[in-house]
This record gives structure tokens, C-alpha cells and sequence, in this order.
């Protein structure tokens, strides 16, 4: 939708300073590393866990740190794919990377029709909008005859990559969920950075003014929309792989509550922060899991904290603090 | 027997009237929500948890105090709206200089403990409420059998709501409200109180989702969860009504509701879309909502 575009993007970045780009480079090495290492470090399952919300989280933010927009039905798109991907694999027989393009080009469908309705709206009815969309598709998977309604679709096949490698063993496929994962942010990166993101954010920061330039606003944020759909049903067919199954708590309104915190916590709008939220959440919600105290009463206090006294994320923070700019990472774009 | 359309008419007729009652919390929850956001541009996403507040305290003051269902429908409102006060004045009131989107996200971070905190207590199924004695049984209409209590339900949040919009459309406090909804900075140098109406204002919110939980208690179960999905239905009232006017919301609130039974009767499959999808085609028709003002 955008490479023809007239305009040339609107502010180039600022080139961050040298110490910044050092730490950020030796930073990116070490994560690779512990990446590649984490199924040894860690409980496999766990590791993939992780990158699926990473992903999620990251794709979330996508949409409301590029272009403003709070989608709180996430959860459709994200717990969509996951049914998807899971039927084709299982009841199709599909292997699994294409049992996620399934997945993926299902939830695009879902953000394009989602998107035309709610995009009708601006700022806090476009977000109960998204809610009551994707409460209305919760409902559609209780009811609908493949989701197999509170059972969910079980046993799913992890099957073998291109129909050559085997993933039902933990190891294989959480290389398979890395590089999946890698696509994913490689491709957000990317968008963030084109044409195409830098005029979501001439949007983001002044509406009127792009349009002025005649860009045409809705469609520009359609796009950013349905781009964050599938990005968020890449991420929830993965998980319905790593799982094997497919269930109705990957719908429901919680999980888009969730994603928002993974990235409210983490810090809206830089393209690690979303990550490290989701990381953190996740891993409450493992220790949590045993115990009979419930999760949700931590997640809403560490929500209300946020919007108190925390609202840029911990990277968002880190970024804005003295010693974040004495390195010159500078607020996020 | 009689038949509309190859529905007895007794099951249309029972029909419209749980979609009456369900109308009822419709009107009532959407008009606090109608209200609290007119004032202070916050999304009250905890509409539902002191909805399920006021179920409880009607419980809780039956059976730790021993106070019957006509307390419980004055001192749960007073006792929620106070609680909204003190939520209000802590938190809320120091979020309104930034994006709205923080007053809802804050809502939902205290809808999230209230529930939880009521499920770590009470388990998260269902607790019976009694219907009080003076409403039990029913009245025969001619062509159906009415339960009292269902009827009472409908007449106290019509009275309810009435009662609202006088208050804020008949009276020198309502003014006030609607002065300050429209230019708060020059209502201030008048020397009116707006933090304190901002205050009230959301007392007075949260005290109206409470008497919906203490009339509701005796028709649904008492469960920590009973309020969070009604909202999100609520959410979608509000969007087809938009929010510019207490008469639309409340009006849309019964109207929805009344769909809603009615598809209960020709297709019931639908019947939990149903205000859904009206959603979706009032957006694509009329985006601003029946009664929305702003585009």
C-alpha cells in the first residue's frame, strides 16, 4: 500500500550516539547467544512460550506505539490463528508452515474486517469497539462447530517442517519457533522503519497535518491494522503448535488484556520493550500458576502501578533517564 | 394456542420480558457510564466489578449483619459510590490531563484485583440471593404469568433512570454537571467546586452500578465474575447509543435488550452476537452512534 508514495519519509531518525549503538550491538550478541542456548538453559516448552508472547506482545505494539491506536481485541487475532493453524494441521493435514500461513491469512481476514469497522471510530470507542468484536468472535468459536467449543481442538500435530523435519521433539522445534520468531521481529523492524511506518508515526504525532500532505490517514492505519493482525496470528499459530491445542482462553478478552500490559510494562512504542514485558509476565504468571492466589489480582495491580507512576515502560524509563540519554538512546521514535 | 410468526405466544411474550429485564441493567450500567465519561472522559472499565460489588455487599450484609434486601439497595449504592469517591480522588483524578486511554487502561488494572480479589475469597461460582418476601409470586396478566420480583425490576431502574435525568437536566447541581462538562476552567472561576463534582460524579457512577448488582443479585447469581462480561456487552449499548445523551443511552439500553430476547425466540444461536452485530451495522450506517454528537 505504500511504496508509491509521493513523499519521502517525513524526519529520518537521529543517528543514536556511539555509545548507545555499541551497547545496543553487544546487547543484540548476547541475546542472540542466550537464544540459541535457551532450550538448554531452560525448560524448552517455557523458552517457546516466551517468544510466542514476545512475538504477540511485539506485534501489539505495532499498532499502539506506531500509530496510537489501543486495540483491546487482540486476543481475536492471536486466539483466531491459533484455531486455524490448528485445524489445517490437525484436521487438514497440512505441514506446519503452512498450517501457519492458514493461520496467518485467517487472522489478516479477521484485522481487515475488524479494522473497516473500527477505524470508523477514534481513540477510546475504537478500543471498545475492538473489545466488543472480539467478544462477539469469542462467542462465534463457543459456538462454532470446528473450534469444538469448550474442549478446544486437541492433539494437535506439530508435523514435520516442509514435510522433511521431524518438530515433534522440543529441541527441533524450538529452533523452528526461533526462526519463526527472528521473521517476525526482522519483518516489524522493518516495517517500523520504511516509508510506510515513518508516515504512521507523521500520523501518530499529527494527524491533520498528514493529511494535509495528502496522505490518506485510514488507510494508512487499515494497514497498520490488518499488518498487526497477522503478526499477532503468526505468533498464535505458533503457539497452538508448541501446545498442541487450541483453546477458548486464547479468545477471550483476558488475553487482550494481557498483551496490553506486556506492553504497557515493558514500554509502548520501542520495539524491544513489548518483549521484555511479555517476558516478565509470563514468567509471574509460571511461578503464580501453582498457587492458589490468583494471577489476575497481580496483573491488575502491576497494570494500575503502570498507568500511575510508570506509563513509559521499563524501557521507556531507562530510555528517558539520565543515564539512558548519557548514552544517547534518547526517547524512542 | 396463539402463534406469531410459529412461536407460541407465550415464549415471545417470556422472551420479551427477560429481554426487558436484561434491557433494565443495560439502561442502568450504560447511563452511569454515559455519565461518568460526560465529566471526567474516562471509559469506566471497573463498571462491571461495582456492579458485581453491590451484588456481594447485598449479600454480605444479609449474612454477616443481617440486614435485609431493602437496606442492602441503599447502603450497597452508598457504600460503592464512597469507595468510587476514594478510587477517584487517589488515582483517577490525576489522570485526566493525559490520553483517556490511561482512565481505561487504570479501570481495567482495578476491574482485574476487585474480581480477583473476590475470587481468591469467595470461589468463582455463583451464590444464591432470596427474592425478599414482599416481592414473591406471581401476577397474572391475562395472557402470561408475571414474577413480581421481574416486574419490580423493571419499574426501579426505570425510576432510576428517570430520576438520574432529572437530576441532571431539571436541577441547579445537574447544571453545574453540565457547565462543567462543557468548560470546566470557566466554571471554576465562577467558584463552583469541579474536582468535587468530578469527584461526585463518579461517586454517583459507581453507586448507579451498584444498584444494578443489589437488583440483579436475587434474578442472577452472586459471582465475582457476573459483572466483567456484561460489560464488555454494556461497551457495545454505548457504542450504538454514543454517549452524547442520558435519555439515547438509557433508550438504546432497554431497545438492545428487548433485540436481544427476541432473537433468543426466532434464532437463538445468535442471541449473545446479536447487540454485536447491531454494533457493527450502526457503525457502517451512522458511526457516531443513534444519539452520538461528536463524529
Amino acid at each position: 500500500m505504500s511504496g508509491h508514495h509521493p513523499t519521502t519519509p517525513l524526519t529520518p531518525t537521529a543517528r543514536p550516539h556511539s555509545a548507545a549503538a555499541v551497547i545496543r550491538k553487544g546487547l543484540l550478541l548476547v541475546v542472540l547467544v542466550l537464544l540459541l542456548a535457551a532450550p538448554f538453559l531452560v525448560y524448552p516448552i517455557f523458552a517457546m512460550k516466551l517468544l510466542c508472547f514476545a512475538l504477540f506482545a511485539a506485534s501489539f505494539n505495532l499498532l499502539l506505539g506506531y500509530t496510537g491506536l489501543l486495540s483491546f481485541g487482540h486476543a481475536a487475532f492471536f486466539g483466531g490463528a491459533a484455531y486455524f493453524t490448528a485445524h489445517a494441521a490437525k484436521v487438514w493435514g497440512l505441514t506446519p508452515e503452512l498450517a501457519l500461513v492458514v493461520g496467518v491469512a485467517g487472522a489478516s481476514a479477521l484485522g481487515l474486517v475488524f479494522g473497516l469497522l473500527a477505524i470508523r471510530r477514534q481513540g477510546i470507542y475504537f478500543a471498545m469497539i475492538t473489545l466488543a468484536l472480539s467478544q462477539m468472535f469469542f462467542f462465534f468459536c463457543l459456538q462454532a462447530r470446528f473450534t469444538h467449543g469448550e474442549d478446544g481442538i486437541q492433539s494437535v500435530p506439530r508435523g514435520a517442517l516442509f514435510g522433511l523435519i521431524n518438530l515433534s521433539g522440543n529441541y527441533a522445534m524450538y529452533y523452528f519457533v526461533l526462526a519463526v520468531f527472528l521473521i517476525g521481529v526482522g519483518i516489524i523492524y522493518r516495517f517500523v522503519n520504511s516509508p510506510f511506518g515513518m508516515i504512521l508515526k507523521s500520523i501518530r504525532e499529527n494527524e491533520q497535518r498528514a493529511v494535509s500532505l495528502g496522505l490518506s490517514a485510514a488507510q494508512y492505519k487499515l494497514g497498520a491494522f490488518v499488518m498487526s493482525a497477522a503478526l499477532a496470528g503468526l505468533a498464535g499459530g505458533l503457539k497452538a503448535l508448541v501446545f498442541q491445542f487450541a483453546t477458548l482462553t486464547d479468545v477471550g478478552w483476558q488475553m487482550s488484556g494481557e498483551v496490553i500490559l506486556m506492553s504497557l510494562l515493558g514500554g509502548i512504542g520501542t520495539i524491544i520493550g513489548p518483549m521484555v514485558g511479555a517476558g516478565l509476565v509470563v514468567t509471574l504468571q509460571n511461578v503464580l500458576a501453582t498457587s492458589e492466589f490468583p494471577v489476575t489480582v497481580i496483573t491488575g495491580l502491576v497494570f494500575m502501578v503502570c498507568v500511575m507512576v510508570f506509563r513509559r515502560g521499563i524501557l521507556g524509563e531507562f530510555y528517558a533517564s539520565r543515564l539512558g540519554r548519557k548514552l544517547g538512546f534518547g526517547l524512542p521514535g | 394456542m396463539t402463534t406469531i410468526l410459529g412461536v407460541p405466544l407465550q415464549a415471545l411474550l417470556g422472551q420479551l420480558l427477560v429481554g426487558l429485564i436484561n434491557g433494565s441493567f443495560y439502561a442502568l450500567l450504560s447511563l452511569g457510564l454515559a455519565v461518568i465519561f460526560g465529566l471526567l472522559r474516562v471509559i469506566n472499565f471497573a463498571h462491571g466489578a461495582q456492579y458485581m460489588l453491590g451484588a456481594f455487599a447485598a449479600l454480605l450484609l444479609l449474612k454477616g449483619l443481617g440486614l435485609n434486601y431493602w437496606f442492602a439497595l441503599v447502603l450497597a449504592p452508598v457504600l460503592v459510590g464512597l469507595f468510587g469517591a476514594v478510587i477517584e480522588r487517589l488515582f483517577l483524578s490525576r489522570l485526566y490531563k493525559l490520553d483517556p486511554l490511561y482512565g481505561l487502561l487504570f479501570t481495567f488494572g482495578l476491574a482485574l484485583t476487585i474480581e480477583g480479589v473476590f475470587r481468591w475469597l469467595y470461589g468463582s461460582s455463583g451464590q444464591p440471593y432470596s427474592v425478599p418476601e414482599l416481592l414473591r409470586g406471581t401476577v397474572n396478566l391475562g395472557f402470561m404469568f408475571l414474577p413480581i420480583y421481574r416486574g419490580w425490576v423493571v419499574i426501579a431502574s426505570l425510576v432510576a433512570c428517570l430520576v438520574v435525568w432529572f437530576v441532571i437536566e431539571r436541577t441547579k447541581l445537574g447544571a453545574y454537571l453540565r457547565a462543567a462538562t462543557e468548560n470546566p476552567v470557566l466554571v471554576q472561576a465562577f467558584g463552583i467546586n469541579v474536582p468535587l463534582l468530578l469527584t461526585l460524579t463518579y461517586a454517583l457512577g459507581a453507586a448507579l452500578a451498584a444498584f444494578a448488582g443489589v437488583l440483579a443479585a436475587p434474578i442472577y447469581q452472586v459471582s465475582p465474575l457476573m459483572g466483567t462480561n456484561l460489560i464488555i456487552v454494556v461497551f457495545a449499548v454505548v457504542v450504538v447509543g454514543g454517549m452524547g445523551s442520558i435519555l439515547g443511552a438509557v433508550f438504546t439500553g432497554y431497545m438492545l435488550g428487548i433485540a436481544e430476547g427476541l432473537t433468543k425466540v426466532f434464532f437463538p444461536e445468535a442471541s449473545n452476537i446479536v447487540i454485536f452485530v447491531i454494533m457493527a451495522i450502526v457503525l457502517l450506517l451512522r458511526p457516531a452512534g443513534l444519539f452520538g454528537k461528536e463524529a
